[in-house]
C-alpha cells in the first residue's frame, strides 16, 4: 500500500507541474499580448487547464474521496464561471470596438 | 516549515507592495483594482492566521462588495475623476503614520505575551452560551450589544445611501448566457448561505457571511434581469431589511424586561435565541447588502 501511494505521489508532479506552468503562461499571456480578446484566451487557459491539472495531481496525493470530490466541484464551478465571465468581458470589447470603428468612420465627414 | 516561513514573507511583502501601489497609482481605476487585490491578500492572511471568520467576511466585504461599490462610485463621478485632490504634506501623513503604528503597536504589545485571559475565560463559559464556537459566543452572547450596534451600523449606512438619493446604476442589456449561469449559480448560493449560517453555531461562519454570499447571488439575479427592483417602498423589503435589528433589540428588550438583565439571555434559550436573531441578521443583512450595492433602480433594458 505504501508503495502505491510512494507511486502516486510521483505521478501526481508532472500533472502539478503542468498546472504551474499553464499559470504562469496565462499570466504571461495577460501582461504580454496585444488585445482584450487573446488576453482572455490566455487567462482562461489557465482558469480552466491549469487549475484542471492542479487538481488532477493534488487528487492523486489526496487520501479521502471527500477531498477528491469537493476539488472536482470547485474545478467545475470556476470552469463555468470562467467561461461565462470570459464571454461576458469579451462581448463587452466587442461592443466598445464597434463603436470605436463608428466614430473613425464617421469622423472624416465631420471633418469636411 | 522554511516553505511555510517563506510562503508567509511573499504575502507580507505583497501586501505592503498592494497597500503602497493602491495608494500611490495615478488613476482611481486601477486603485481599486489594487484595492480588491489587497484585500483578497488580506483575507488570505486572516486565513494564515487562524480566524477564518474573518477571513470569510473580508474576503465577501471587503474585497467583493466593497470592490463594486468604489466601481460604481467611480462610473458616476467619471466627471470629476480628472480633478486631482490636493496633496496632503509629506510630513504630515508622516506624522500621522507614525502616530497610527505606535497606537496599533500598543494595542497589539499584549497579544504578543499570549498570557491573556479572554481565551480562557471565553472557554469555561462556551458550555452556557448556547453554541460550540467561540467566535460566535462572543458576537451574539457575550458581546451581543456589539453586534446589535453592528446591525444598527448597517442600517444607518444604508439610510445615508438613500438619502444621497442615487437611483442606482444603469444596468446594461441581458444576456441569455448569464441569465441562464445565474438561474443555476442562485440555488448554489442559496444552499452555501444556509450552510454558512448553521456552521456559524459550531465553526467558522454566521450571519455576516451568509448575508454576503446570499446578497451576491440577489446582484447577480438582478444584474441578469431576473430578480424585479428591491424597493424601499414595498413593504416586505423594508420588513427584511428591519427584521435583523428589531428582533435583536426586541430579544434586548424582553430579556431587559423579564430576564437577568440586557441581552442576558434565560437558561435553556440561548441557542434558539442566537438562531433566532442570526436567520433574521442574516437575511436583513443580505437585503442591506443587495440594495447597498445595487440601489433601488428600475428594470434593466430587455
Amino acid at each position: 500500500m505504501i508503495e502505491l501511494n510512494t507511486w502516486l505521489c510521483w505521478l501526481s508532479w508532472p500533472f502539478l507541474l503542468a498546472g504551474l506552468f499553464f499559470f504562469l503562461a496565462g499570466t504571461v499571456g495577460l501582461l504580454r499580448f496585444p488585445d482584450a480578446y487573446s488576453r482572455l484566451h490566455a487567462v482562461t487557459k489557465a482558469d480552466t487547464l491549469g487549475l484542471g491539472l492542479l487538481v488532477v495531481g493534488l487528487s492523486l496525493r489526496s487520501d479521502s474521496w471527500q477531498s477528491v470530490a469537493q476539488m472536482l466541484l470547485v474545478w467545475l464551478l470556476i470552469m463555468a464561471s470562467g467561461a461565462t465571465a470570459c464571454q461576458l468581458l469579451a462581448r463587452y470589447q466587442r461592443d466598445a470596438d464597434r463603436v470605436d470603428a463608428k466614430t473613425i468612420q464617421e469622423q472624416p465627414s465631420d471633418g469636411r | 516549515m522554511a516553505a511555510e516561513q517563506l510562503f508567509d514573507l511573499t504575502l507580507i511583502l505583497l501586501l505592503l507592495g498592494l497597500a503602497g501601489a493602491a495608494l500611490h497609482t495615478r488613476s482611481l481605476y486601477t486603485s481599486i483594482v489594487l484595492f480588491i487585490v489587497f484585500g483578497l491578500m488580506l483575507a488570505l492572511t486572516w486565513a494564515r492566521l487562524g480566524a477564518v471568520d474573518l477571513a470569510l467576511a473580508e474576503a465577501a466585504i471587503g474585497a467583493g462588495l466593497i470592490g463594486v461599490m468604489l466601481l460604481a462610485a467611480l462610473a458616476r463621478s467619471a466627471a470629476d475623476s480628472t480633478s486631482q485632490p490636493a496633496r496632503v504634506p509629506l510630513s504630515i501623513s508622516l506624522l500621522l503614520g507614525v502616530l497610527v503604528l505606535a497606537l496599533l503597536i500598543r494595542a497589539i504589545q499584549p497579544l504578543a505575551d499570549s498570557n491573556s485571559v479572554l481565551p480562557a475565560l471565553v472557554d469555561t463559559h462556551l458550555d452556557e452560551s448556547g453554541v460550540s464556537h467561540p467566535v460566535t459566543a462572543v458576537l451574539l452572547n457575550f458581546r451581543a450589544w456589539d453586534t446589535l450596534l453592528e446591525l444598527v451600523v448597517l442600517l444607518l449606512a444604508l439610510i445615508g445611501v438613500r438619502q444621497l438619493g442615487s437611483s442606482g446604476m444603469a444596468l446594461p442589456p441581458t444576456w441569455p448566457l448569464l441569465r441562464a449561469w445565474s438561474r443555476m449559480l442562485a440555488p448554489l448560493t442559496i444552499i452555501v448561505g444556509g450552510y454558512l449560517l448553521w456552521r456559524g453555531s459550531h465553526a467558522p461562519g454566521g450571519a455576516f457571511q451568509a448575508g454576503a454570499v446570499l446578497a451576491a447571488g440577489a446582484v447577480m439575479l438582478r444584474l441578469a434581469g431576473l430578480l424585479p427592483a428591491i424597493r424601499w417602498s414595498r413593504w416586505p423589503v423594508r420588513a427584511l431589511m428591519l427584521g435583523g435589528v428589531a428582533t435583536f433589540a426586541l430579544v434586548a428588550a424582553g430579556t431587559h424586561w423579564m430576564g437577568d438583565g440586557w441581552l442576558n439571555y434565560p437558561p435553556g434559550w440561548s441557542k434558539q435565541l442566537i438562531l433566532l436573531i442570526e436567520i433574521t441578521a442574516t437575511l436583513s443583512i443580505a437585503t442591506s447588502l443587495t440594495v447597498l450595492v445595487i440601489g433601488e433602480n428600475e428594470h434593466p433594458a430587455p
